[in-house]
């Protein structure tokens, strides 16, 4: 099984540790994992502004860059979202957002790692509401979570239970300066019901949005640290 | 002023957003505990859907049948082009009749074609009897939602605006004491106007009936006691039976203010003796949504504003920040038909989250629509032109990995020297929030170090 690893744009430049513990992860769960190193970015920035039409270019690139791996595995699920429905590439296995790979192919019943905080996970819309990653509080249906599922493998892991469980942060792409005002709105509101439910480490499967929330909670000097879920999967002391 | 300005200013007040949210989140929350009471839920949601897709596959054929058994019920029935016919259309049915006032109940409709300020410039006094409407017609402002047209406002502001207009106490704010005077008010009105207009709720292709929904008893009030009843309606509002109506009620009044049914559902097929009653049936740009294949069926909408009421940013941004009759996420995708110039910003206020398509009773993808809608917009070139430039740009640079690394490792050590650079007042991220700190290497790098040999 070979797997391609897509680590988005954001990612690669400002949060290294994201794709790192990414990497960890999935060798530790016995996958050959390979990492394109013409990769750059999805495309989503341009799509999700209206520019679709242009980012042809940008999705050729990401066609061959990943042409020869039966799985693509990314730890985002917005940008996992926007190759799936926009870029046309189609892998033997399929596209899968880290904690949807490791619950649908890997099929994993038990982890080894431990990390004995109180973590409150943010639901990233686009990997709850577009991959359907977790069951959404908008419809009369049996709840089920990948991301919880795995979080709750982990030993010592306290799982904190929020007000709003799947309201949006408001990063929402080139939203985070279009709509400013709104946008930072919707992150205090999130960091508070965080903080407010005993939250000690925010994690989520986006680090888009966890990138808005930590500027927020830097900015307002709150004790809340931030870590990618595939950090905490893949952390054990 | 355009959505993000409106927005700007709405969050200045802070505890004013806070309440806005809560308020609207609670009825978010009366939606999902109703709702989540009927087990066969999410197939009523389906239905309503696939019956909405029948009427706009067969809409003539409908419209046809409900002007027919109308005619034949005594109605007389009215067809308008535009919101100009529309309000001339009415405007004709006070003058034939001698009448120079009117009691209205809600119709979203007539905000869309701005009827109450055409009549009134025609000296036709109108009357809003909707609790709601009226207020906000009061203050001379726009509902700020569809439903519940003046929940922007407190119940302060009420007590400020009643004091003014209709002389309660000063600083009297008990809701029980305004809303006695606002009855007494309206019961003045309603006895005194010999025409009443009202919206319509659902129009039955099969029998030429019509359903309008209200809380208040309202619409009832106004229509039985005039003469001549106007139901003004935009033509999807066709259903085609009246067994239908067991689907949709059910559906309306839990996804709109959480409770089993409206207070009044009122039917309404032929006039009373002496009495006369219209249909105008609207197009005003259905047609051309129509045609729109990926936004036809924008036109499934039942106006429950539940959408408005998940959105995250409608509850901080306020329904007059959308500068439409009909805010929100379905305004967003109905209002750049109307005008693509005009609305050009609504698309792009919003995160794309997705709430508003799971709440939708009739399942429109509104979150897909919106996505694209900021295509056609570009595409027909309504992009600010730093944009298009700054899109170019970025797409260069993500499509040559050489440009990509270097411009990554370059801007990353530009911020670790000169912070300043980004983190000054010129950057919207940093006014509210700091930067990511700049790591030395990136992960290309590490991986280039620890796994590439």
């Amino acid at each position: 099984m070979k797997v391609g690893l897509f680590i988005p744009c954001y990612i690669d430049q400002f949060y290294p540790q994201v794709g790192v513990a990414t990497l960890e992860l999935l060798e530790k769960l016995g996958c050959e994992v390979g990492f394109p190193l013409n990769q750059t970015c999805c495309g989503q920035p341009m799509a999700n502004s209206g520019f679709e039409h242009l980012a042809g270019s940008c999705s050729q690139l990401f066609i061959d860059n990943f042409s020869e791996f039966d799985y693509i595995v990314s730890p985002s699920g917005s940008c996992t979202l926007h190759v799936k429905e926009h870029v046309g590439i189609h892998p033997k296995g399929g596209i899968y957002e880290l904690t949807e790979f490791i619950n649908d192919v890997l099929k994993i019943d038990k982890l080894d790692a431990r990390f004995p905080h109180k973590v409150g996970l943010h639901q990233s819309c686009h990997g709850q509401r577009g991959l359907k990653l977790s069951q959404m509080s908008e419809l009369n249906a049996p709840g089920f979570s990948k991301p919880e599922k795995l979080l709750r493998m982990v030993d010592g892991l306290d799982l904190v239970t929020l007000d709003r469980k799947d309201e949006c942060c408001g990063f929402g792409g080139t939203f985070c300066v279009t709509e400013e005002a709104v946008s930072v709105r919707m992150g205090i509101d999130r960091v508070r019901d965080h903080v407010k439910n005993g939250t000690e480490v925010l994690t989520g499967g986006d680090t888009s949005c966890l990138m808005h929330l930590e500027g927020i909670i830097r900015r307002e000097k709150l004790p809340l640290k931030v870590m990618h879920i595939a950090e905490i999967l893949n952390f054990s002391n | 002023m355009q959505h993000s300005e409106a927005a700007d200013i709405f969050n200045k007040d802070v505890e004013r957003t806070t309440w806005h949210d809560e308020t609207l989140w609670w009825v978010r929350q009366k939606r999902d505990k109703v709702a989540f009471q009927i087990p066969e839920w999410e197939l009523l949601r389906e239905t309503a859907s696939q019956i909405k897709n029948n009427v706009l596959s067969n809409l003539h054929d409908y419209l046809v049948s409900f002007e027919e058994q109308a005619i034949r019920n005594g109605v007389k029935v009215h067809w308008a082009a535009d919101a100009a016919e529309h309000n001339q259309i009415v405007l004709s049915i006070l003058r034939e009749n001698n009448i120079n006032s009117l009691s209205k109940s809600k119709s979203m409709l007539t905000e869309e074609c701005h009827m109450n300020e055409f009549l009134s410039h025609n000296g036709i006094d109108v009357i809003d009897t909707d609790l709601g409407e009226r207020i906000v017609q009061l203050r001379q402002e726009p509902p700020s939602h569809i439903v519940m047209p003046a929940i922007h406002l407190k119940k302060e502001d009420v007590s400020d605006t009643f004091h003014e207009h209709l002389n309660t106490e000063k600083g009297n704010n008990a809701p029980q004491y305004l809303t006695e005077v606002a009855r007494h008010h309206l019961r003045e009105k309603f006895l005194e106007r010999k025409l009443a207009l009202t919206g319509v709720n659902f129009a039955v292709a099969e029998t030429g009936e019509f359903v309008v929904c209200t809380n208040e008893g309202n619409a009832d009030m106004g229509a039985h006691l005039a003469d001549v009843h106007i139901a003004c309606m935009g033509f999807e509002k066709i259903i085609p039976k009246r067994e239908h109506l067991g689907v949709f009620l059910r559906l309306l009044a839990r996804s709109a203010t959480g409770q089993p049914i409206t207070t009044y559902s009122s039917h309404f097929r032929k006039p009373c003796e002496g009495q006369q009653m219209h249909i105008v049936i609207v197009d005003n740009g259905r047609s051309t949504q129509l045609g729109r294949k990926d936004f036809r069926n924008s036109l499934k909408c039942i106006r429950c504003a539940a959408c408005m009421n998940t959105c995250p940013v409608y509850r901080r941004s306020g329904g007059h920040s959308y500068h439409n009759a009909v805010a929100g996420p379905i305004g967003s995708i109905l209002a750049p038909n109307l005008d693509m110039t005009k609305f050009a910003d609504l698309p792009f206020a919003s995160t794309l989250c997705g709430s508003c398509s799971n709440v939708c009773p009739v399942k429109i993808d509104i979150h897909d629509q919106l996505y694209k809608w900021r295509q056609v917009l570009v595409q027909s070139g309504h992009a600010p032109t730093v944009k298009k430039l700054g899109m170019k740009a970025m797409n260069f640079t993500f499509s040559h990995p050489a440009a990509y690394q270097l411009g990554g490792s370059v801007g990353r050590k530009i911020m670790k020297a000169l912070p300043f650079l980004v983190n000054n007042g010129m950057n919207p991220w940093f006014k509210n929030r700091e930067m990511p700190e700049p790591p030395s290497e990136s992960f290309r790098d590490w991986y280039k170090k620890n796994r590439k040999k």
